[in-house]
């Protein structure tokens, strides 16, 4: 059986686990029908011209996870940040593991969006928020259709979260090949300030097909920070859905590390709505094997005044293929707007692929907006020079590289992270450069 | 010519079909609308074809019966209904009784101020000229220089009567009838157009233009040109005019293939001024146009455009760059005003090693315009230290219009060096500032800032085009300051 009847059809098992009386659940009959209607993307889509997800959706995936699997802390240390004061929302297979969270707060919220959806205390904010900055398509509608867990994030009004917070998604693949559809809501009020880590892992060496939402909101001078680290098992394929809808002087950035996984596509999704905005949107990208990263951005500039900036180097060996494909628009209204869009490319490889696409589309004629592209490879002069001083190939070339990805890299504002990051550059490349950067 | 109404057109219809029937109306000047597999025929047997010609078009026809209009442009108009058209009327006559004060005096003023002999604005304008001495005589002097060096320049009709060797050995095969929806109609239905021929190491002494070619007067709406420069040969051509074209025809799809062999170089000027519609967006010429060019080893293609005219443009000269060290150029102005569309750009499609690619495009948009770059880079496996630079930039007068980039970016080689870079902006206040200071007016300054905008392009156009192609530009943007 395809995919798409699979999970068409097992909706009414779904239907059995979740509270079918709540408003929440005529939103999931309607995302399925849309989800029915649109069907997966196909690479006909002009957005999806360069992705095909054909290889991951031929695989028989379960839907929903069987059994409950612990984990213990010390198998699965490596991968949060654990030397940084954070809290901790961890979900296995989907499921929310106490065990491994930390989520005890004050004056914030931070928890689970299966209790968000049903307890009445958050209806309030559910009923304002949910589901209404995504934008439909295949992907964001299947998610709609069978959302019921995830992170929820909620920051009053004045306050500042007091330390960042880490979402990670284990799945452990004791089922086998299995599907999973987390859904974030992430409201920041008037005047707060939220970091996010997010993180995907998988466990096994059984195919995992990840397909995220998460909705943002940012209100007047609120500041969200996002890191998503993407450093996934060559079996796992992840679809990330990002919407972020933004107010009156907010600053938002979201910054994507991505290095590894076998299909990533990353939607990313800025939606300005009011005056005095900046939206940053960074990623560094390193390959090699044969996977693929596709970072699909989009930036509405509605309202004047406001700024967006991108910035994402990718650096791509042996087989694998990047995807850059960045879209500012630019409303009529929207005058005296600053957006600058940046992709630059280095190639290692005769066998690696670029594929880039930075569009511009403008409507409001007093306004600054530039994008550039580059594809190139490292200088052989640069590699000579060092060369020629004792440093090695291949420490000359990571060094190269890191100064490549500087300015990206230089933007992480929590130290553990970028040390973090280093290493996972620095094992990639396999090198020890032996200082910090 | 005279008014057409619906009535009458369901009368000639009527009366075609069932007191005649069709065939009989082959010798009459003009074809009833529609288009089939007879019409496509009628076409070709009118023109006199051989054979091969003939099924060629029949095929292309079969091709795009079976094809749908594309509709990933960044264009919206309504869709020319292709059953009401008439595929072939003979070259129109000019009206002996018209004189030129019958002529819009709108048109009159723009020829004024292009600067444009008094003969030559009849011969445009339709009004019957005596004698055009100048052009007569200039145009039989160019045939000899041509003759003596080899060089063939005639409507392509005429070169499948005398050269089918060679229009047979490169027709289609840069733009194949399967290529796209226009291009697969334009293969079925083309009823004249221009081929040229440049021997081998010879290098074209003068500018080969449509403009000169007394043939060319009403060639339709389907034009054909085939262009190739043999080894070593070098040939500078240019197509259309920078007056105004108050042409009737709703819908041109035109084809341009050119084949630049071994060292060849292949300049390919192109001036395009259609009637873009009125000043509330009625009417004017849809233009969808598809030009390519293949470049063997060494080779050059190197195509300039200005485009001002035309309400929706869909056009992307593009370049195989298929043997080593070829180059392809594309230097490109789009104007647009009032309710126009443009979408145009390039494709450069690296096949050969140390190929390189030059992107320079200009994009101003006025009043409700909009206006879009699309383009495709593209570096094949085997395309070593391939070299392509691209550049992209918009202006915007007001807050009504739009600018748009699509670009397309794919690399499949290491060694390859892209660069691609886009801006869009406005004219500075300061900019205008500075020059009403030292007495220039507003208008006189936007023209000045204009110029200065796409000097880069202007730049490559021959001598005699840029002066008046300067000109052009400041006329499509009058009244745009504000």
């Amino acid at each position: 059986m395809e995919l798409k009847e699979k999970l068409v059809s097992s909706f009414l098992a779904f239907e059995a686990n979740v509270d079918t009386t709540s408003p929440i659940h005529d939103i999931r009959i309607e995302a399925l029908k849309s989800f029915e209607a649109y069907g997966f993307p196909t690479k006909k889509l002009e957005a999806w011209k360069y992705t095909s997800l054909n290889s991951v959706i031929k695989n028989d995936f379960s839907i929903f996870p069987k059994k409950e699997i612990a984990l213990e802390f010390k198998d699965v240390k490596k991968y949060f940040i654990s030397d940084l004061d954070s809290y901790k929302i961890v979900f296995i297979d989907g499921v929310y593991s106490s065990h491994l969270s930390e989520t005890t707060h004050d004056k914030i919220d931070v928890c689970l969006m299966s209790s968000a959806l049903s307890q009445n205390r958050f209806k309030p904010v559910i009923d304002v928020y949910y589901n209404t900055v995504v934008k439909e398509d295949g992907m964001t509608a299947l998610n709609t259709a069978f959302a019921k867990e995830g992170a929820y994030i909620y920051i009053p009004k004045n306050i500042a979260a007091d330390k960042p917070i880490q979402i990670i998604h284990f799945a452990t693949g004791v089922d086998g090949a299995a599907m999973l559809q987390p859904r974030n809501l992430i409201v920041c009020e008037d005047n707060s300030e939220v970091t996010i880590i997010e993180r995907h892992q998988n466990l096994s060496e059984n195919k995992v097909f990840t397909n995220s939402v998460t909705e943002m909101y940012a209100g007047n001078n609120a500041h969200i920070d996002y890191y998503k680290i993407q450093n996934d098992t060559d079996t796992s394929c992840l679809v990330d859905n990002t919407f972020t809808e933004q107010h009156n002087n907010s600053v938002c950035s979201v910054h994507t590390f991505a290095f590894g996984g076998d299909i990533t596509r990353n939607n990313l999704n800025f939606y300005q709505k009011g005056q005095g905005i900046d939206s940053i949107l960074n990623g560094v990208t390193i390959l090699e094997g044969k996977t693929h990263v596709d970072h699909n951005t989009l930036v509405e500039h509605q309202e004047p005044n406001c700024e967006s900036h991108q910035d994402y180097k990718g650096i791509f060996d042996e087989k694998s293929t990047g995807v850059f494909n960045g879209k500012i628009i630019v409303e009529q209204e929207a005058q005296k707007t600053n957006a600058f869009q940046s992709n630059n490319n280095i190639l290692l490889s005769d066998k690696a692929t670029v594929n880039s696409k930075p569009q511009l589309e403008i409507f409001a004629d007093d306004v600054k907006c530039s994008h550039g592209c580059t594809i190139g490879q490292l200088d052989e002069s640069a590699l000579f020079y060092m060369r020629s001083r004792g440093i090695a190939t291949k420490e000359a070339k990571a060094l190269l590289m890191y100064a490549f990805a500087n300015n990206v890299l230089e933007s992480v504002k929590i130290p553990q992270l970028k040390t973090r990051i280093n290493k996972i550059i620095a094992d990639k490349l396999g090198v020890n450069i032996g200082f910090d950067l | 010519m005279s008014k057409f109404t619906e009535d009458d057109l369901k009368k000639e219809l009527e009366t075609k079909e069932y007191e005649y029937g069709f065939y009989t109306d082959i010798e009459s000047d003009t074809f009833p609308i529609g288009l089939n597999e007879d019409v496509v025929r009628a076409i070709s047997k009118k023109k006199n074809e051989p054979e091969w010609m003939t099924d060629w078009r029949v095929d292309a026809f079969r091709i795009w019966s079976e094809m749908e209009e594309p509709e990933w442009a960044n264009v919206n108009y309504t869709k020319p209904d292709f059953q009401a058209i008439s595929y072939y009327s003979a070259p129109k006559k000019a009206d002996p009784n018209k004189s030129l004060d019958d002529v819009d005096p709108e048109l009159l003023a723009t020829f004024e101020k292009l600067g444009i002999s008094l003969d030559e604005q009849k011969k445009l304008s339709g009004v019957a000229v005596d004698v055009v001495v100048d052009s007569v005589s200039v145009a039989t002097t160019f045939k000899k220089t041509l003759n003596e060096k080899g060089i063939i320049f005639c409507s392509i009709s005429e070169a499948i009567q005398e050269h089918p060797e060679l229009v047979k050995k490169y027709i289609g095969s840069i733009v194949p009838k399967t290529d796209n929806f226009y291009a697969a109609l334009n293969s079925a239905v083309f009823t004249d157009g221009s081929f040229c021929y440049i021997p081998k190491g010879v290098r074209c002494p003068m500018e080969l233009s449509t403009y000169f070619r007394i043939n060319q007067g009403g060639t339709g709406q389907f034009e054909r040109t085939l262009l190739v420069a043999d080894q070593g040969s070098y040939v500078s051509y240019l197509e259309g005019c920078t007056a105004p074209s108050r042409d009737e025809n709703q819908l041109h799809a035109a084809v341009v293939e050119l084949i630049a062999l071994d060292d060849s170089e292949i300049k390919y000027s192109t001036v395009q001024n259609w009637f873009p519609g009125n000043k509330e967006g009625k009417g004017g010429v849809f233009n969808f146009v598809t030009k390519r060019g293949l470049c063997e080893t060494n080779a050059k293609i190197s195509w300039t455009q200005v485009e001002t005219g035309s309400a929706v443009t869909w056009k992307y000269p593009s370049c195989i760059l298929k043997g080593a060290n070829s180059v392809g150029e594309f230097y490109s102005i789009a104007v647009t005003n009032n309710y126009q569309q443009a979408d145009t750009g390039t494709k450069m499609i690296h096949l050969g090693k140390n190929s390189k690619s030059t992107i320079i495009s200009k994009g101003i948009s006025a009043g409700k315009s909009q206006n879009s770059y699309r383009g495709l880079v593209q570096i094949s496996p085997r395309a070593e230290n391939a070299r392509n630079f691209s550049q992209c930039d918009s202006l915007l007068m007001g807050n009504e219009c739009g600018a748009h980039t699509f670009p397309y970016i794919e690399a499949k080689n290491k060694t390859a060096i892209i660069e691609h870079e886009a801006t869009t902006s406005k004219i500075g206040e300061d900019q205008i500032f500075y020059c009403n200071q030292r007495g220039i007016d507003t208008e006189k300054a936007i023209a000045l800032i204009v110029n200065g905008f796409s000097k880069e392009v202007l730049n490559k156009l021959p001598m005699e085009f840029a002066v008046e192609a300067q000109k052009l530009l400041e006329i499509s943007l009058e009244g745009s300051v504000g």
